[in-house]
């Protein structure tokens, strides 16, 4: 269903899960390779160049935090962690270290292939230049910074608006926590302004959502951060 | 006397403890000679042999074999401890190791010389005075000890020995560990055999005691002193055979017990009277006390005959006397009404020094005793010793001794003073009246010695009588103002008038002290029951030890900390005992440790690691130890003085009593919880046995159909997929509630509070949990201007989503649902309604205990575990969750949190555009 079957690379120790994973995943037309442990999956990393990453945080050589941290180093390939509910800490963690997004067991595999193919796509067009996004009724241009609604009345963004925007807008599909935001829109030494990070997104949401109250767009993910979900979710 | 022999069950419960208490304590044989030489080294080596044959392991901890071949080559082939090299002053003695002892732990340990003393300024220092307490922590570690000594060593024979020999034994060990000892063997050897082995050059002597020890063994020594060895063998195996008599039938009423007090008094006689008491008590088996009284008499006493009375009394502990200390004015009166009211038969005084007309003009204690004894029997023990003062027990209590109290040379100054009034005063009345008599004026000088009396003491007193006489006669008795007498009448007059103001000022004086004395017994009782009353009322056992170390401090003025011991059971500083702020003083705490685990005091004036600067009591109740209380004197006086200690003590009593009663407390809170929490886990188990169950059947059951039919029909095997997707949904949801719950319910779960918008906390949850909401429409009544919250996201999220949860699961489809928010004064509140059925019948309050459902046994799946969640949720953030029936019919969910230390505004961040 995808262009040209995406290699999966599942990293889990667990027999059972990397089964159902693989089942899954090949059903739904991705090419699947597994590895058990922390030095295999890096080493599969290496050799397959995977296009998305599934990565089991509990291993038993080790955190999975360190294998992210790791290939980030020298990829940007999409990775999408695995946690159990015991295991927020460890998921911030992962999060602030470049994971992409996460998915909590048990899981249903409706939520996890939507993560998996909103992750999988970004990473094909990760080197376009700035994309035209659509939210609702308007259709957002970040590039040239111009927001059109569809009955052609002009809405303005501030510029720091814009940049929040197009921060969650590169990675759309995806959780990006809040000290992500913080870092990229106002820079190193404001990352403690939780504050003025959701008076903003409240600005953004007032104008851009139809009803700011239940967003469909620019959802919370509490505790974590932001994601930001172009084609409205399943549910 | 049917009564009287009828055995009393709490005496034989006593004696099976005493004998439980027995049977894990070591065993003490001794092997007992008349002097050195006699053999007692040979044939405890001898017996150890025969055991090692036996199968008993038998390890040498220390024997001296002075260089006789014979015993050397009996220690061939016996396991021995390495000694203990001991810096002491220039040379390096060779000491036994009592630490490697303990570690090496063998069944049977020998130990030579059971009287050695340990060098106290030894490096490093011992951790006993004397090698029997050495011997008594090995007992009580439960290693049978073999030793040796001679009966000259016996401190209770101590004089007797010294009576024979002339010469007196410093090391001495106690008569009660001697009696405790489980085997005494004698070694007998004739005097003529001794001393042919003396002249065959077979006994060591030490070459630096030579001619007084060559002195001591001579014939008739030597048979007096075996004769005495023989006679306190044939008295312990007397003894043991009336305890063997008494344990098969208590057939003794107490009142044959014979009790008998010893009063000795401060002169040097009191310590043989002290050693003849305790003979005497041994030889009628008699309860014995030592009883001093504090007349006004014995205040005035020398500090080296008041010290001495410290000694003594301390002698007397040691030898087995219960010790007590009275007061009152005359000591036989107080005597014999302690002694009626104890039951006692008889007192042992020593011979009265007042001989002569002095005698008979102030009749001696003896006389008064004699006199009003009445039934009770009179014993007078004459003084034939060479005064010898008993040796203080150790260097600290000496340096005591040397601590004088200065002459107050202000107070008589003040007497001088008293005279110049008294004669400025008589001056102005014999002007305004000048025909007043003499007389009269001698009374204006006797009321100023009586004065001088009560408020200056004793010599100033006297002091001011003399003077009085004197400016009287110089300034009233004619001729005025010289010191010659005209009149020889007036020699009378300066005669009486000197002896009645002394007798007048002495008076006074015996009032003074006597006023003193009830003083310091008044604020010793107050301040015993102001403690006993603070600690009535205070709990927890940390409160009770620094209001305990308060009052010791402030009694005593000392520094005072009380060591409690922590879970593991080791001590630990317990913060806030040390009584006065910014002291750098520590409590040793391996002193305390060795303290709380010997039940012993030890340290500053005890024979127990003396050199540490502070005294260790233990504090110990009615079944184990409690603590330590550590007491850092300023006056060593304080706390070494024997009624001191004894008040000490009662401290630590009352302290015990008080940390007992908390640590029951605390036992009967932890019985209760822990029954709660059984009875809760009994409940959680068997409806989450149910609730698991019957997912797992479907599951099981689905599953198996789909693997063993091949050829089910597509449409089926849909179904049965669904059916184990959503039953092992369901558990997963149940087995993470009853994690959840566990976690928040023993507080594992720490509340992580950050700044949250509540519309937008609401927002991600209404996300979440859309489609579960599919079927019930959600109207949000927010406020436009909620300010921000602090709280816990995540957690208040599950609240959220577990009411929503709630509300969609029992009610029918279509049901509106209300969810709305409101932040006022320090409050947010959270009410979730809808308009279904309502609320169950019966207490809305029974939803959040865990397993409850709405309906009974109704068909939705899961257990009631999401409102308990809610709750716990709930007032780990300090609030409150309530469910209500609404009056227009549907049921209200409402929580409130409360908003501390809240931003006073929202909107007020540091960004900027």
């Amino acid at each position: 269903m995808t262009d040209a079957l995406h290699l999966v690379l599942v990293i889990e120790d667990e027999p059972g899960m990397r089964a159902v994973l693989r089942a899954t995943l090949e059903a739904s037309g991705y090419r699947v390779t597994e590895a058990e442990s922390l030095a295999r999956g890096e080493f599969e990393a290496r050799n397959r160049r995977p296009d998305v990453i599934l990565l089991d945080l509990g291993l038993p050589d080790g955190d999975g935090g360190q294998l992210i941290r790791k290939i980030r180093q020298w990829s940007p390939v999409p990775i999408i962690v695995l946690s159990a509910r015991t295991m927020e800490e460890q998921k911030v963690l992962a999060l602030d270290g470049g994971a992409d997004d996460y998915v909590t067991k048990p899981f249903a595999t409706s939520e996890l292939l939507a993560r998996v193919r909103a992750v999988a796509r970004r990473g094909a067009h990760s080197d376009a230049s700035l994309p035209v996004i659509r939210i609702g009724e308007f259709s957002i241009d970040l590039g040239r910074r111009r927001t059109a609604r569809s009955d052609a009345t002009e809405l303005h963004l501030t510029p720091i608006e814009y940049r929040l925007l197009e921060c969650l807008a590169r990675r759309a599909g995806s959780i990006v926590t809040r000290e992500q935001l913080l870092r990229e829109v106002w820079g190193p030494d404001r990352v403690d302004d939780t504050r003025g990070l959701r008076v903003f997104l409240k600005r953004l949401r007032d104008k851009l959502e139809p009803d700011p109250h239940r967003p469909r767009f620019l959802q919370t993910e509490t505790g974590n951060g932001y994601r930001l979900q172009l084609e409205p979710s399943a549910a | 006397m049917q009564d009287s022999t009828r055995p009393d069950p709490d005496q034989l419960l006593a004696d099976l403890n005493d004998a439980d208490s027995r049977a894990r304590r070591g065993k003490l044989r001794i092997f007992f000679g008349a002097a050195a030489g006699v053999g007692k080294t040979y044939s405890m080596l001898e017996a150890a042999r025969s055991a090692r044959q036996s199968g008993t392991e038998v390890v040498i901890g220390y024997v001296q074999p002075h260089g006789r071949q014979e015993t050397e080559r009996l220690m061939v082939g016996l396991e021995a401890l390495p000694t203990l090299p001991v810096r002491y002053r220039d040379i390096v003695l060779q000491e036994f190791d009592l630490d490697a002892a303990l570690a090496r732990h063998p069944a049977v340990l020998l130990v030579d010389e059971y009287a050695h003393s340990n060098p106290i300024e030894g490096d490093p220092p011992p951790r006993h005075a004397k090698r029997w307490q050495d011997i008594e922590e090995l007992l009580g570690a439960g290693i049978s000890v073999w030793t040796t000594v001679n009966v000259q060593h016996l401190e209770g024979l101590n004089d007797l020995v010294a009576g024979i020999t002339g010469v007196r034994q410093q090391e001495t060990i106690p008569d009660g560990v001697f009696e405790q000892a489980d085997e005494v063997e004698l070694i007998d050897l004739p005097a003529e055999d001794l001393l042919s082995r003396l002249r065959a050059g077979k006994i060591y002597l030490p070459t630096q005691a030579g001619r007084a020890l060559e002195n001591f063994f001579n014939p008739s020594n030597l048979t007096a002193l075996r004769e005495l060895a023989l006679r306190k063998t044939a008295d312990r195996v007397d003894a043991s055979m009336r305890t063997l008599g008494e344990g098969s039938a208590r057939a003794r009423p107490w009142l044959a017990r014979e009790r008998l007090i010893v009063a000795p008094g401060p002169d040097a006689q009191a310590e043989q009277l002290v050693r003849a008491g305790k003979r005497l008590a041994d030889g009628l088996d008699a309860e014995w006390t030592v009883v001093y009284v504090e007349t006004p008499r014995l205040l005035r006493l020398s500090e080296m005959e008041r010290n001495r009375r410290i000694a003594v009394l301390r002698l007397a502990e040691a030898l087995g006397a219960e010790t007590v200390t009275l007061d009152g004015p005359s000591a036989a009166e107080a005597l014999l009404e302690y002694a009626h009211t104890r039951n006692v038969n008889r007192i042992v005084v020593g011979r009265p020094k007042r001989l002569g007309w002095r005698a008979w003009l102030r009749p001696s204690t003896v006389t008064a005793l004699v006199r009003h004894a009445g039934s009770i029997d009179v014993l007078v023990i004459s003084s034939h010793v060479q005064p010898a003062v008993a040796a203080p027990p150790n260097a600290r209590a000496a340096a005591v001794v040397r601590n004088a109290r200065p002459v107050r040379w202000s107070r008589y100054f003040s007497a001088v003073g008293t005279t110049l009034l008294c004669t400025a005063i008589a001056w102005v009345v014999s002007m305004a009246y000048p025909s007043l008599a003499l007389a009269n004026l001698v009374m204006i000088y006797l009321l100023g010695a009586a004065i001088a009396g009560l408020r200056f003491g004793r010599g100033p007193a006297v002091l001011a009588c003399v003077a009085n006489v004197a400016a009287f006669d110089f300034f009233f008795v004619p001729p005025v103002l010289t010191f010659a007498v005209s009149d020889l009448q007036y020699v009378v007059t300066f005669a009486v008038m000197l002896i009645i103001a002394l007798v007048l000022s002495n008076l006074m004086v015996s009032i003074r002290l006597q006023n003193r004395i009830a003083g310091h017994r008044e604020r010793r009782t107050a301040a015993l029951y102001a403690m006993s009353r603070e600690l009535s009322h205070i709990r927890g056992a940390t409160n009770m030890a620094q209001t305990a170390a308060r009052h010791v401090s402030e009694v005593f003025s000392c520094e005072a900390m009380v060591l409690l011991p922590d879970a593991d059971g080791r001590l630990q500083y317990t913060e806030g005992t040390v009584s006065r702020p910014g002291s750098t003083w520590r409590a040793d705490l391996s002193v305390a440790e060795w303290v709380f685990h010997h039940g012993n005091p030890a340290g500053l004036g005890t024979d127990t690691l003396a050199g540490s600067d502070a005294l260790y009591l233990p504090v110990t109740g009615s079944k184990r130890l409690l603590g330590v209380l550590t007491v850092h004197p300023q006056n060593l006086r304080r706390i070494l003085l024997p009624e001191q200690r004894h008040l000490l003590e009662t401290f630590t009593g009352q302290l015990a009593l008080a940390l007992e009663r908390a640590a029951l407390a605390q036992e009967a809170e932890s019985a209760r919880v822990a029954a709660e929490t059984e009875s809760l886990r009994n409940s959680l188990l068997s409806s989450i046995s149910h609730d698991l169950r019957t997912p797992l059947a479907v599951i099981s059951g689905a599953s198996s159909t789909l693997a063993d039919n091949v050829q089910l029909e597509p449409k089926i095997r849909v179904q049965l997929a669904r059916s184990i997707h959503e039953h092992a949904r369901a558990m997963s949801d149940l087995v993470s509630d009853v994690l959840d719950l566990m976690r928040l319910e023993t507080g594992a779960v720490q509340l992580r509070l950050d700044e949250y918008d509540l519309d937008e906390l609401i927002g991600s949850v209404l996300h979440r949990h859309a489609e579960a909401l599919r079927g019930h429409p959600v109207t949000l009544r927010l406020p436009p201007d909620l300010p921000p919250v602090q709280l816990d996201g995540p957690l208040i999220s599950q609240v959220l989503g577990n009411l929503l949860d709630n509300a969609v699961r029992y009610t029918p489809p279509g049901t509106q649902i209300w969810l709305t928010a409101a932040v006022d004064e320090g409050h947010m509140t959270v009410l979730v309604d809808d308009n279904g059925p309502g609320l169950p019948p019966g207490d809305p309050e029974r939803l959040f205990e865990k397993f409850q459902r709405g309906q009974t046994e109704s068909a939705v799946v899961g257990v009631g575990l999401g409102l308990a969640i809610c709750r716990a949720i709930v007032r780990a953030h300090g609030g409150e969750i309530t469910a209500r029936n609404r009056p227009e019919g549907g049921a209200r969910f409402e929580f409130s949190l409360p908003l501390t230390g809240q931003p006073a505004a929202a909107g007020s961040g540091g960004i900027r555009t």
